[in-house]
């Protein structure tokens, strides 16, 4: 399996690449939407997203938009892990598709969980 | 800081005697991890120490202390989640099927430590189309531990336990926000009663139709595990579902259930029923209801 983690800071993306990996994941990594939509442009597709919301050039919600909006890109799920805990903000990333949601801080477990919940790994 | 062998001993013997739970050796870095708060909360500078107080003391408040800090389990939403699709896409069709429009349905989240375990039956519930038109359910909820309780009637739930398993459109429909933490909507809520039990002494309810009691036997002995299980199948409706833990069975303990595959789970129902048809099962299962001798 393949994920993709999405995140501005490389410390972040480091302690969530070495979660997938333990979950037997293959990783790739991008430091913001943009540059995980050229990484999936070039392929190979990931099975799953691990999407920050706040980040520069394109943030985590026009991420999942963007993705959304691609027809060949409908098995990717999408999962955000984020700072952002308001429900309003809950409700737009659903709305908008993204599947499964976990607010920072978070435990390994709750993202294994949250996998399995996507059918996802495991 | 480590607890001694007499310390250990004799939390050991407490625990089991109070609760039939047993604490086998190895298991003294758990007296340890649970009573350390208790020792700071009470001003005790070790274990040994806050132990021999609670020996000594004439009160037991220490003592139900120790009991009920020993007997806290981990749980979080929709755990094992198998169970819950079974509940869900077999369990409550076949009973809206099987009972009279206004039988309720009752369910007991038997050990339900900290509400998470009865939430997520009682949102299952709420979102059940088949449970749309208005059928009375009633969740009991049950803890030896007041303490875990308290915290379960609040439905109050940190960041961190939303984030343990619970699908985020759940959050979304059945959570609002209450400062940093989320509360589970009074819709949900009011289908939970909570009440203190011990179940490793004989209980009075009234018969259920499905029972979760998981990931609880496995901390008793097995004497208490037969009890315990031989006192379920009394409360339980002939057409009734026990949930076990997963590394839990009635086998060798109870030959009054029979396990029953449904999708990658397992149940157990009462025994005794073989070639009645659906009627008569309804028929035992209203007259039963309605307090009738069977």
């Amino acid at each position: 399996m393949l994920a993709i983690v999405i995140d501005d800071s490389k410390a972040m993306r480091l302690i969530l690449t070495r979660i997938m990996q333990g979950l037997s994941f293959d990783v790739l990594e991008a430091a913001d939407g943009r540059e995980a939509i050229e990484r999936m442009e070039q392929g190979p597709l990931p099975d799953v997203a691990l999407v920050d919301w706040n980040m520069p050039v394109m943030d985590g919600l026009e991420f999942v938009h963007a993705v959304r909006r691609h027809e060949g890109w409908r098995s990717v799920a999408l999962m955000m892990v984020t700072t952002e805990g308001e429900k309003a903000q809950l409700v737009r990333a659903l709305a908008a598709g993204a599947n499964e949601y976990v607010v920072k801080p978070f435990t390994p477990d709750a993202i294994a969980e949250k996998l399995m919940l996507l059918g996802v790994g495991d | 800081m480590t607890v001694d062998p007499g310390t250990f001993s004799y939390v050991s013997g407490l625990v089991h005697a109070e609760a039939a739970i047993v604490l086998g050796t190895g298991k003294e870095y758990l007296v340890e991890s649970r009573l350390l708060p208790l020792m700071r909360e009470g001003g005790f500078g070790d274990i040994a120490t806050f132990v021999m107080a609670a020996r000594t003391r004439q009160d037991d408040g220490l003592r139900h202390k120790i009991v009920e800090a020993l007997t806290t389990n981990e749980t979080s939403f929709f755990r094992d989640r198998e169970p819950f699709k079974a509940f869900a896409d077999v369990v409550i069709p076949e009973l809206t099927r099987l009972l009279p429009e206004w039988s309720p349905i009752r369910i007991w989240s038997a050990a339900c430590s900290t509400g998470q375990e009865p939430f997520s039956l009682a949102m299952l519930v709420t979102d059940h189309p088949q449970l749309a038109s208005g059928r009375p359910v009633e969740i009991l909820a049950t803890d030896i531990n007041e303490k875990v309780l308290q915290k379960a009637r609040g439905a109050r739930f940190s960041q961190l336990e939303v984030n343990r398993g619970l699908p985020a459109p759940m959050l979304v429909r059945h959570f609002e926000r209450v400062d940093t933490d989320w509360r589970v909507v009074s819709q949900v809520r009011d289908l939970v009663s909570f009440r203190p039990l011990n179940l490793a002494q004989p209980f009075d309810l009234p018969c259920m139709d499905v029972v979760f009691l998981r990931n609880v036997l496995i901390y008793f002995d097995a004497e208490t595990k037969v009890s315990i299980l031989r006192r379920m199948r009394r409360v339980m409706q002939p057409h009734g579902y026990l949930f076990l833990g997963g590394s839990e069975t009635t086998l060798g303990l109870d030959d009054g259930f029979e396990r029953v595959q449904i999708g990658s789970t397992s149940a157990y129902r009462p025994l005794g029923l073989g070639g009645q048809s659906t009627d008569a099962l309804t028929s035992r299962s209203v007259l039963s209801r309605l307090g009738a001798n069977q």
